[in-house]
């Protein structure tokens, strides 16, 4: 029989036995109280028909098949989502229907392995960024940046955030969002040569300033020169909010380091695969006066009755379940799996892989930005100093050479010129441990040969 | 007695690895010339160091310590814990959806905007809606968005309205994402039926209220069956009408929330499209709208043209964007793999047989239990143990008890309108053995807290922990392992 049948268990006479169990003559007058005038008929939806698991395979199996993938080009693309290696043992784990079956750890008892995974998990972001809290994950990288603005302005009783336009553009559309639908307000940084303008940082800030968001490396793959920053937003009484790349943070300054108050980001290129820009998993930790500002779901140490270590989810009074209208944020479901795929990264690659990773980012992204700028009419955009991306003046638009490359089964790198009108024809180019010498040559081949 | 499992930071040794990387193939420059020491970590970067077979052990061990659908009956109520096909993994994991980035060029990724255009296509009409957007990456984020469309709607006329209004039954996800919407929320309580008072209704309503936001079948299990009326008065207000997706398992096939005069619907494919739970995430809650809120929605939008399939950006009275990119694409190929497998016959059989199921063991359930609303109920119901509190055995008890049969609990205290609410969803996807395993359970429970009620407040006992001190993990919050204790 085609169809998803074989996923429910009831047989026609185990339907009749339990409907005179109940008292009821036919499956119809289970939905007696649906008033007749929105009463689908039998065949009311207008669906394909059900098949058989073969036949979806094969039909999505197609649908895939149209679609060019990283594993059979290389891909150029950062901008928020990064082609890092995955270690097999990483789908192995996240893979084990114990974990990826269950939901929420409410009951904590049979939960223990989540909520451990979950306490590990934020252990790891905290030892990453120098924080001392973490929450168990956000949507992505972007909501991430959001709630750490609104819970800003919660904490500094403000209602305006400064944000860099060296921060994503996704990032600041999301933010834009999340804030004006409360009535905050957000203010934009300019550029000074592709990062945040210091002279004018210190300018617009003042006593209504939540917080500065900053994003570390930012948009053009550039090391934001942090000195200073923390003292002259503090001296305000603003927060410091940074959305950073949690494999830089191997060879680069832990936030913390430079007082940092709030560190989000994008932790996908932890372990998890780019699919098409979601799954993503957004990180969060802070300082721990901010404890309380926290959104999300925070597990916690504990003991049970015979003194035995065990994990909860604790704080819960932050959460929109128990406080409803006046909860730090109304998440519920989070990305949790996305976040255990991020901690058995984490560990299988320990320090020293972690800093390996980010060494051939740095390395593999130099190679490239020499190569690439040293052919005719590829201008360095910025220079600084960068860590896994760059970008790069091209002398004829995004989309064309993106094009061009496509052909030549390469994946271009991303547009900036509609984000950036002011660089013209401009491209961010991503270079992970995932290519080698052989792509990065064939890569400068390539735009050799276009025009 | 069982063993604490260990952190992975309290296992390995300095210097063991789980990794392996290629040399590096192009010439190395000194790491201080790329990065000068300045910008430099300072703090020493301490993570796990464990060969990959520790790691391994290491997360088995977690997992056995763990309940997933996969485990056993996970009767959690509103979260609608069914069973999550094998398919699903497999599809979500084919290179060509896995391994896409988001900002690769239109015509290299047709196949993944074919597949959100014909999702979109069978939500709209699972639904009843015009257009459905997927960015938003769960449910609550799926409220939050429809929050913001109705504030985009209402501001486009120049109508500045304050108020929400929900059920005193809503989902707490309700209350919290209007307010983040900027919106005051007012509570319309519910009547004996356990319905939506509609004389509280209407006296609430007036042209300040932006919009209800209505559960159906509520969070008592129960459908509104005065929705029609609900609907005109909502709307003969100006006010507009949101669905909350949590509860369309048991109507899908039956009803469609657009017929009922709802304007905004969210979902959540990882409840009612059998994407799995994955321990508290990723879901997805694509949110639907009717034709006079489309063009509100989130950018972009996927549309069909004659060259193929391509991003719509160009909405300029968008409310922007909720998600970096375009939602949890990786949940929604899963939850079109079960769309594809079920066709409109399965999806109305999956209903029948959720609302089936529930109706049988509230029956048998409602003999030893208080049921405050005893009333056909949709997938599920809600029983008090305010009977057995009186033996001073609570709903939490008879939870943890319930652990000890090896069934997840129903939801405990929710809905909030009922004392002692145990809220049972046993979904479609089980058996009619395990339905009567698990009322025997309960039925035991209740004799126990008549017979020996010290078993019952002193349970779990066979689990790997015992009960835990939920008190004393919020007052000296530990979130983060220290070596030094």
């Amino acid at each position: 029989m085609s169809g998803g049948r074989h996923y429910l268990p009831l047989t026609d006479a185990e339907r009749r036995e339990m409907l005179a169990a109940i008292d009821a003559s036919s499956v119809e007058q289970l939905f007696d109280e649906l008033p007749p005038a929105i009463r689908l008929k039998k065949d009311g939806l207008k669906l394909p028909p059900p098949l058989s698991e073969m036949e979806v395979l094969s039909h999505l199996g197609s649908l895939a098949a149209k679609n060019r993938h990283l594993r059979e080009y290389p891909c150029y693309l950062g901008a928020g989502v990064y082609d890092h290696f995955i270690p097999s043992v990483v789908q192995h784990i996240t893979g084990r229907s114990e974990f990826y079956t269950a939901y929420t750890p409410y009951q904590a008892e049979i939960s223990q392995g989540v909520l451990q995974s979950i306490f590990e998990y934020q252990t790891m972001i905290c030892r990453l960024t120098g924080m001392e809290a973490s929450n168990a994950s956000l949507y992505d990288g972007a909501t991430a940046l959001a709630e750490a603005a609104v819970a800003s302005c919660g904490a500094t009783r403000r209602d305006r955030v400064l944000v860099s336009r060296a921060v994503n553009p996704y990032y600041r559309q999301v933010l834009q969002s999340y804030m004006e639908a409360r009535n905050f307000g957000v203010e934009e940084i300019p550029l000074a040569e592709g990062k945040t303008d210091h002279a004018k940082l210190e300018t617009m800030l003042n006593q209504n300033t939540a917080a500065l968001l900053l994003q570390q490396p930012n948009i053009f793959g550039l090391l934001e020169d942090m000195d200073g920053v923390a003292e002259v937003v503090h001296r305000y009484g603003a927060l410091l909010v940074i959305s950073a790349d949690p494999i830089s943070l191997a060879l680069c300054r832990a936030p913390a380091e430079y007082g940092a108050d709030i560190v989000t980001g994008e932790g996908q290129n932890l372990g998890n695969p780019p699919s098409f820009g979601g799954p993503l998993l957004g990180f969060f930790a802070a300082r721990k006066k901010l404890l309380r500002r926290i959104p999300g779901r925070i597990a916690g140490e504990t003991k049970d009755r015979e003194g035995r270590r065990g994990f909860v989810l604790t704080l819960q009074t932050r959460e929109q379940h128990i406080r409803r209208e006046r909860a730090t944020s109304n998440i519920c479901s989070n990305q949790a799996l996305n976040a255990l795929a991020a901690a058995v990264y984490l560990a299988a690659l320990g320090p020293a892989g972690l800093r390996e990773v980010a060494g051939h980012c740095l390395q593999k992204s130099v190679y490239a930005r020499k190569n690439i700028t040293a052919i005719k009419g590829f201008e360095q955009a910025f220079t600084g100093v960068h860590f896994k991306e760059f970008a790069v003046k091209l002398p004829g638009s995004a989309k064309d050479l993106n094009r061009y490359l496509l052909e030549h089964k390469i994946i271009g790198g991303f547009d900036l010129e509609p984000h950036y009108p002011e660089l013209g024809p401009a491209m961010l180019f991503c270079v992970t441990e995932t290519k080698t010498r052989e792509q990065l040559d064939g890569l400068v081949e390539a735009l050799e040969g276009w025009l | 007695m069982s063993k604490e499992q260990a952190l992975l930071f309290e296992l390995g040794a300095p210097g063991r690895r789980g990794y392996s990387l290629p040399q590096l193939d192009v010439p190395e420059e000194p790491v201080d010339e790329l990065l000068p020491a300045r910008m430099q970590r300072k703090t020493r970067l301490d993570l796990p160091e464990v060969s990959e077979g520790e790691l391994v052990r290491h997360y088995t061990a977690l997992s056995t310590r763990n309940h997933g659908v996969d485990s056993g009956f996970y009767p959690l109520g509103s979260c609608t814990m069914k069973y999550n096909p094998k398919i699903n993994e497999e599809t979500a994991r084919l290179p060509g959806f896995a391994f896409i980035h988001p900002c690769q060029p239109a015509e290299s990724i047709q196949g993944a905007m074919e597949m959100l255009h014909r999702a979109e296509l069978y939500i709209n009409e699972v639904t009843g809606m015009d257009r459905t957007t997927f960015q938003p990456a769960a449910g609550a984020h799926g409220e939050l968005t429809g929050m913001m469309l109705i504030r985009a709607y209402h501001q486009s006329k120049n109508d500045q309205r304050k108020i929400v209004l929900a059920p005193d039954s809503s989902h707490g996800t309700n209350p919290a994402s209007a307010a983040m919407a900027g919106y005051d929320i007012k509570e319309i309580p519910s009547d004996k039926r356990g319905l939506v008072d509609l004389e509280a209704l209407r006296e609430a309503l007036s042209e300040d209220v932006a919009a209800l936001m209505l559960t159906n079948p509520n969070t008592l299990g129960l459908f509104e069956e005065d929705i029609l009326e609900i609907a005109t008065a909502v709307h003969d207000v100006g006010g507009l009408l949101y669905y909350d997706g949590a509860n369309l398992n048991a109507i899908m096939g039956h009803a469609r929330p657009g017929d009922m005069g709802f304007d905004v619907v969210h979902l959540n494919l990882h409840k009612t499209f059998s994407t799995p739970h994955g321990g508290g995430g990723p879901g997805s809650g694509p949110v639907g709208v009717k034709k006079h809120l489309a063009p509100f929605l989130p950018v972009p939008l996927v549309e069909r043209g004659e060259n193929g399939f391509y991003w719509k950006d160009d909405l300029p009275q968008s409310i922007g964007k909720v998600q970096g990119f375009y939602g949890n694409f990786g949940v929604v190929v899963k939850a079109y793999t079960y769309l594809m497998m079920m066709g409109a016959a399965g999806l109305r059989q999956a209903a029948e047989d959720a609302v089936l199921n529930a109706n049988y063991l509230m029956q048998r359930l409602k003999k030893s239990y208080d049921l405050p609303y005893d009333r056909l109920c949709k997938h599920e119901f809600v029983i008090s143990a305010r009977k057995q509190k009186k033996k001073g055995v609570s709903a939490a008890d008879i939870a943890k008890a319930l652990l000890d049969y090896g069934f997840h609990p129903p939801t405990v205290y929710f809905p909030l309108i009922v004392e002692e609410a145990l809220m049972v969803e046993p979904t479609e996807t089980e058996s009619k053995e395990t339905l009567d395993r698990f009322a025997e359970a309960l039925e035991e429970i209740a004799r126990l807290t008549e017979e020996k009620p010290e078993r019952i407040t002193s349970a779990p006992h066979t689990t790997p922990v015992r009960r835990l001190d939920e008190v004393k993990a919020a007052r000296n919050p530990s979130v983060c392992y220290r070596s030094d204790g």
